[in-house]
């Protein structure tokens, strides 16, 4: 029994920041990496399911990116999981959600996972695309948004809860093997112990290329094409500056002016 | 001439107000000669019919389903229109539902893909989608060279409503098979409010991530209480346990609908929490990140520690 987590490793930008010199992406000096918050939760949710089955599960992390990325697939293995899995190669530096997607799909083929967990989305770009492609992509059983996960290993069905707007859930069962997104609150991810960050140096990394996976570069084209990125132009809010003393004054006055106190 | 296609979404039988922003986005990039199809898969698909007979509509396409929200049906469904039809863009509102089948639709047609769009035009005959990256820190625009048909999911909030009263020609369509690997087992309402009322206050006053530990809630309870404030929350407030549900301002909480005036503290601003209050006339954003988003949508700001802030201001009130 395994179970496959698809992992990102995301990037956030610095308080100032410049473009590429060609104009398509933010330039990369910029940037601070960590792992994908919905990542931790969907690490959390395997490692649920491998310890209600006595660990007669085996938890894998996969991870698209350079070696960078390997800080994240890291922090992952930390938490538990038995072994990760990073590709990479230069074709991949534009990937998309999509492109992401057709590599996880010849993971997925070679490692003949039972169920297959990705986050809802990540925290830099909120495309919400790679697990449900790689669904499309599979033929897999698939749904998104996934806050609740009743599912044993072996199972042929699991129940789900998907989170919906305003705090509606609906519950579903869902034939599996799956692809599920799972979403933020499912459960309180760990933090990796210390014995865990020691051991999750040691534990075994597939370090695979597209060739490995018989994937041409031309396989792996992004969905749509980034013709320029721009910081937008934001609103401005009036700063209220000085003491917190003289902050809080003026706020009061505001707050007592609108509620005509 | 070119087809646009949206797809309605539906919930326990009500159309999802987003569907109007879709068809409103999709109208926007209508060239001469275009016509404008709306799906909509639902239980009883005629009873939506009139709400989806609004401005810029031709056509409502009518797909009976057996149950309230089948991923596999409504892909099913995409796939059997776009090979009838062949439209240039399919559009759907990026709410939880399009998550689940957008993009395996996507795959399967080996279409261009841009979600959670929140501009859409034309540019020398080009189609260019500009969506938002680095947490919404910078804009992009982009197009899909190569592809015949474009499937958008259209960010909420943003563009207006689709309005008006058209007269949309009703066709039916017959289910198509599909391998649905889900079934429908239930809803689960959220939980009682307790009679916390978010959506009716007219003054909030909202915690986020900034708040720290639990042990520091209780004072922005008291707060709330003596400016006369409800207070509510972002997400990582609730999910936590720190405070109920119920006060959880944002897509997957509660609209603050009938606020006035919104005082965000620590909260830094995530599109799902602004979703729920950035409508709000007058907003005020504490918090020690000058670069936080929730800035960028305030009328009024003040960098500086939400604690301070909050200490200061209990002699006011």
């Amino acid at each position: 029994m395994k179970i496959l987590v698809a992992v990102k490793q995301v990037a956030f930008l610095d308080d100032e920041f410049e473009m590429r010199d060609d104009g398509r992406d933010v330039d990369a000096d910029f940037f601070e990496k960590d792992l994908n918050e919905f990542d931790h939760f969907s690490v959390e949710e395997a490692m649920l399911i491998k310890e209600a089955a006595g660990d007669a599960a085996e938890v894998v992390i996969a991870i698209i990116g350079d070696e960078d990325a390997d800080d994240a697939l890291r922090t992952a293995l930390a938490k538990g999981a038995d072994r990760g899995i990073r590709v990479w190669d230069e074709a991949l530096a534009d990937a998309d959600g999509v492109a992401v997607a057709r590599v996880l799909a010849k993971v997925v083929e070679r490692e003949k996972p039972d169920m297959v967990f990705t986050g809802a989305q990540s925290a830099d770009f909120g495309s919400a695309v790679t697990g449900m492609a790689l669904a499309g992509l599979l033929g897999w059983p698939h749904t998104a948004v996934v806050c609740n996960l009743d599912y044993a290993p072996g199972a042929g069905t699991a129940t789900i809860r998907r989170e919906l707007e305003g705090g509606l859930e609906e519950i579903m069962t869902i034939r599996c093997p799956a692809v599920l997104s799972i979403q933020l609150g499912i459960n309180q991810p760990r933090y990796a112990s210390l014995r865990g960050i020691k051991q999750a140096k040691q534990k075994p990394v597939d370090e695979l290329s597209l060739d490995d996976l018989g994937l041409s570069a031309a396989e792996v084209v992004p969905a749509a094409r980034v013709r320029r990125m721009y910081a937008p132009e934001r609103g401005k809010a009036e700063l209220i500056t000085g003491s917190a003393a003289e902050q809080a004054a003026r706020l009061a006055e505001i707050i007592k002016e609108l509620r005509g106190m | 001439m070119a087809e646009l296609l949206v797809i309605a979404a539906q919930r326990q039988g009500e159309l999802r107000p987003s569907t109007l922003e879709a068809i409103a986005a999709a109208n926007g990039i209508r060239q001469p000669g275009d016509t404008l199809a709306v799906a909509i898969v639902a239980a009883d698909p005629q009873s939506l019919v009139g709400a989806l007979s609004v401005d810029g509509v031709d056509e409502v396409i009518a797909v009976k389903a057996t149950d309230d929200f089948q991923p596999d049906l409504t892909e099913a469904v995409i796939l059997a229109l776009a090979a009838a039809r062949k439209p240039a863009v399919i559009a759907a509102a990026h709410g939880v539902d399009a998550w689940s089948f957008v993009p395996a639709a996507a795959v399967k047609l080996g279409c261009g893909l841009a979600t959670d769009v929140q501009a859409l035009r034309r540019e020398d005959g080009e189609l260019v989608a500009t969506r938002a990256g680095y947490a919404e820190k910078v804009l992009v625009d982009l197009d899909f060279p190569g592809k015949s048909t474009v499937l958008l999911t259209i960010r909420t909030n943003v563009f207006e409503p689709a309005a008006g009263t058209g007269a949309p020609r009703v066709t039916e369509m017959a289910a198509p098979a599909a391998d649905v690997a889900t079934t429908h087992q239930g809803w689960k309402p959220p939980a009682d409010a307790g009679g916390i009322d978010i959506p009716g206050s007219e003054f909030i006053l909202s915690i986020g991530r900034g708040v720290g530990d639990e042990s520091n809630v209780e004072q922005f309870l008291e707060l709330a209480e003596e400016m006369g404030a409800t207070l509510g929350c972002s997400r990582p407030i609730a999910d936590n346990g720190w405070l109920p549900k119920a006060r959880q301002v944002g897509q997957s909480g509660q609209l603050a609908a009938s606020c006035r005036l919104y005082v965000a503290m620590g909260v830094s601003g995530s599109v799902q929490h602004q979703w729920g209050m950035k409508h709000v006339e007058t907003i005020v954003a504490v918090n020690t990140d000058p670069e936080a988003s929730i800035f960028s949508i305030a009328r009024y700001g003040i960098v500086g520690d939400m604690f301070e802030i909050a200490e200061e201001l209990k002699g006011h009130f």
